[in-house]
């Protein structure tokens, strides 16, 4: 009975997604031809080793490791807006928080393939599984760091598929059931990202990441970066489904990241002090990130426009007029996704790795094999999120449940956005 | 025995001194010389095996056996019929291996980088070597950040230069096996920090977390030929490497633990290189750290190095 119910769901969900407009076809296809190229480019660095990236023994982790850092961060995130949502009483809480975990699933699909294709023996992973392998617990930060990640997918998907599930069956979702899950997920939410910034912080041999402001920063930034990609998405499914979200909750969200972005900001001029005026040997990665070392800059420009963007966004959102107004709030959305994404991928991982432990300095920029890749692995990430959200939305606002014909692909064009 | 076999062995033939022969004997290691071919044929056909076998730590003597077996059929496959003398040694009792470089005799000739990649069957396209020599200037000092690895010299010491070979410390508290996620590299009884290389997964933790930049990685699949090919090989030591897996020097533990110098110490023209029994009171590096003045590189770091840099004169 109960699998016959289950069974009706997942044909309920197999008709939703497979159902839609031009522009939703023409969108899958868009995200089938990312991942085509990612598969492309994993293939060849399948067959030649990872000497298809530019990653070499001096610069040992790069751009997969840098995207990982920086999708932990969406994830924690997305997940952590559950709070506003619940202290100021917005109206479509159940929407917040199921968009919220439905992006913290599709950030961590994500985060657990470019972990997987950064990795050299990956026929080997599974000696990380407990009582199959030999996972080095409690002393390796990377078997915490897969034990927090996956745990926290399990209880995102598993409060998501709750709740639509009594939806779709015509129920409210169980009290006990959910407000247990989404309490621990928040909790959870800063360990993901702390236990991600303690993997770089516990490496004495590089004094750029062994700094105890590293995971400070992490939750910072990552509270500047995953709302803002929520904000960007409320906008376009108020626009596309009719969901329910004021502009009175956007511009709070703004204002709480502007907050953030401060706070982001002050921790990054703690740091830039502290190696700036004491000058030591150990200020020599922030001075490549800056300023470049030895006639090499590689990554200069990348970590000015990483500070101007956030600095201009922090600018634009702590202005409430900037912050309520359309234009300059997606703007500042785009800059914060910009900055964060520079600061937390390579603004992180290269200089910690540049001079190397003994000294040399070897540029490393991104192979077309890592831009394939990486492509790929969003392709699967932005196709994993709108799927959830092509079946959350219909079940969510009660257009769709058991026994139902497939809703029309939007809200009625006349119905008002808010 | 040939006269390279006898130089000068670290430990001595009859067991430790103070414990019962039979104890030293039931411990000692067993050399598994391949030669019989009856077991490599009942192995014929489980290479899934290999791939599906336990931790190195976790197999019995007889599995340890069928993978000597095995790594003895896969290069021999590969490179073709040879001397091939596969080892899987275990620790000799009472042995703690230490490494002394003198500072002050090096002339950065390199000679041990080349011996270290011939001994120990590293790549050669690409280029892997274990042993990086850094030139640095001697006003500044030990200074990384202005040393260079890629001196191009006509003839050395060049004047106003130092050398400094770095390669794996063999850490009393190494912060690579610390890292690693499935305890694919531990550090033996001997001192010797070695990695199970059919147990790697590749993530190179390892490699940000070691301060010395010892550890290499297998970014292609090792090119070397088959006339280059030490034959003489240990499973947890110079056997040639699969493609995306982690390597480092071993202090040669195909040799040391029969006895013999690691290939950079007997290489050495100048003799900077002296190697031995930490624990032997009467050993060459004994003598060494007790009279000459010792520098441990990058101390602060508390890693408690059993490599230690000396000055001589």
């Amino acid at each position: 009975m109960r699998a016959n119910r289950i069974a009706v769901f997942l044909r309920g969900c197999a008709r939703l997604v497979s159902r839609g407009g031009r522009w939703y076809f023409a969108w899958l296809a868009l995200l089938g031809a990312m991942i085509a190229t990612g598969v492309a480019g994993y293939a060849r660095q399948a067959s030649h080793g990872l000497i298809a990236t530019n990653m070499r023994d001096q610069v040992s982790w790069a751009f997969y490791i840098g995207n990982f850092t920086f999708l932990v961060g969406v994830a924690a995130a997305a997940v952590l807006l559950v709070v506003p949502a619940y202290v100021y009483a917005w109206k479509p809480i159940k929407e917040v928080v199921v968009l919220g975990e439905m992006l913290a699933v599709s950030a961590l699909v994500m985060c657990l393939l470019f972990i997987l294709v950064d990795t050299g023996s990956p026929q080997n992973m599974w000696h990380i599984f407990p009582l199959l392998g030999t996972p080095n617990f409690p002393s390796s930060l990377l078997v915490w760091d897969a034990i927090v990640l996956n745990g926290y997918l399990v209880i995102n998907v598993t409060v998501v598929a709750h709740i639509l599930y009594r939806l779709f069956n015509g129920k409210s979702y169980d009290k006990r059931v959910v407000v247990p899950l989404v309490l621990l997920s928040i909790p959870w939410a800063v360990g993901i990202h702390t236990v991600t910034a303690f993997l770089y912080n516990g490496m004495a041999s590089r004094p750029y990441w062994n700094a105890s402001i590293l995971a400070p920063r992490f939750l910072a930034s990552a509270f500047c970066s995953g709302p803002a990609i929520l904000l960007v998405l409320f906008q376009v499914l108020r626009k596309t489904t009719g969901f329910p979200i004021s502009d009175e909750a956007i511009s709070k969200i703004a204002e709480i990241m502007s907050y953030a972005m401060f706070v982001n900001l002050f921790l990054l001029g703690a740091e830039v002090f502290k190696e700036f005026y004491s000058a030591t040997e150990h200020s020599v990665y922030t001075r490549y990130l800056f300023f470049g070392l030895h006639g090499h800059h590689a990554i200069v420009a990348f970590a000015w426009i990483a500070v101007s963007c956030s600095f201009l966004a922090f600018l634009l959102f702590v202005v409430p007029a900037t912050r309520r107004n359309i234009y300059t709030l997606n703007l500042g959305c785009a800059l914060i996704f910009a900055g964060v994404y520079i600061e937390k991928g390579i603004g992180l991982v290269i200089p910690g790795m540049t001079p190397d432990t003994l000294g040399e300095i070897y540029e490393y920029t991104p192979t077309a094999t890592e831009w394939m890749v990486a492509a790929g692995v969003f392709g699967v990430g932005f196709l994993v999120y709108t799927l959830l959200v092509k079946i959350a939305v219909p079940i969510l606002d009660g257009r769709f449940q058991a026994g139902m014909e497939v809703p029309l692909e939007a809200a009625p064009e006349a119905k008002p956005a808010h | 025995m040939s006269a390279e076999t006898r130089s000068l062995p670290v430990v001595q033939e009859e067991g430790i001194p103070g414990e019962p022969p039979e104890a030293a004997v039931s411990r000692r290691a067993f050399l598994q010389t391949v030669a019989g071919a009856g077991a490599a044929a009942a192995l014929a056909a489980c290479d899934v095996d290999s791939a599906l076998r336990r931790h190195f730590k976790e197999l019995s003597k007889e599995e340890v056996a069928r993978l000597v077996e095995k790594v003895k059929r896969d290069h021999e496959a590969r490179f073709g019929k040879k001397d091939w003398q596969v080892t899987a040694r275990s620790p000799m009792p009472g042995v703690e291996f230490g490494y002394g470089l003198d500072l002050s005799r090096c002339i950065g000739c390199r000679r041990c980088v080349y011996a270290c990649v011939r001994e120990n069957n590293q790549s050669r396209h690409p280029q892997v070597q274990w042993i990086k020599v850094l030139e640095m200037d001697k006003v500044r000092g030990v200074d990384v950040i202005e040393s260079d690895a890629y001196y191009e010299a006509d003839a050395v010491p060049r004047p106003g230069k130092f050398y400094m070979p770095v390669q794996c410390h063999q850490c009393r508290h190494p912060p690579c096996t610390k890292v690693c996620p499935v305890q694919a590299t531990w550090t033996e009884p001997d001192g010797i920090t070695v990695v199970d290389y059919d147990w790697c997964i590749g993530c190179r933790c390892c490699m940000a977390a070691c301060p010395y930049g010892a550890r290499r990685f297998n970014w292609a699949a090792p090119g070397i030929g088959a006339g280059e090919v030490n034959p003489h090989i240990a499973v947890l030591g110079n056997r040639v490497r699969p493609k995306g897996v982690v390597e480092k020097c071993t202090f040669c533990i195909q040799r040391t633990r029969e006895g013999r110098y690691p290939a950079c110490v007997e290489i050495c023209p100048v003799g900077a290189r002296k190697f031995g029994n930490l624990l032997d009171p009467q050993s060459e590096i004994r003598y060494v750290l007790e009279n000459k003045r010792v520098f441990i590189f990058k101390e602060e770091l508390a890693t408690r190095p059993r490599f230690y840099y000396f000055y001589a004169t």
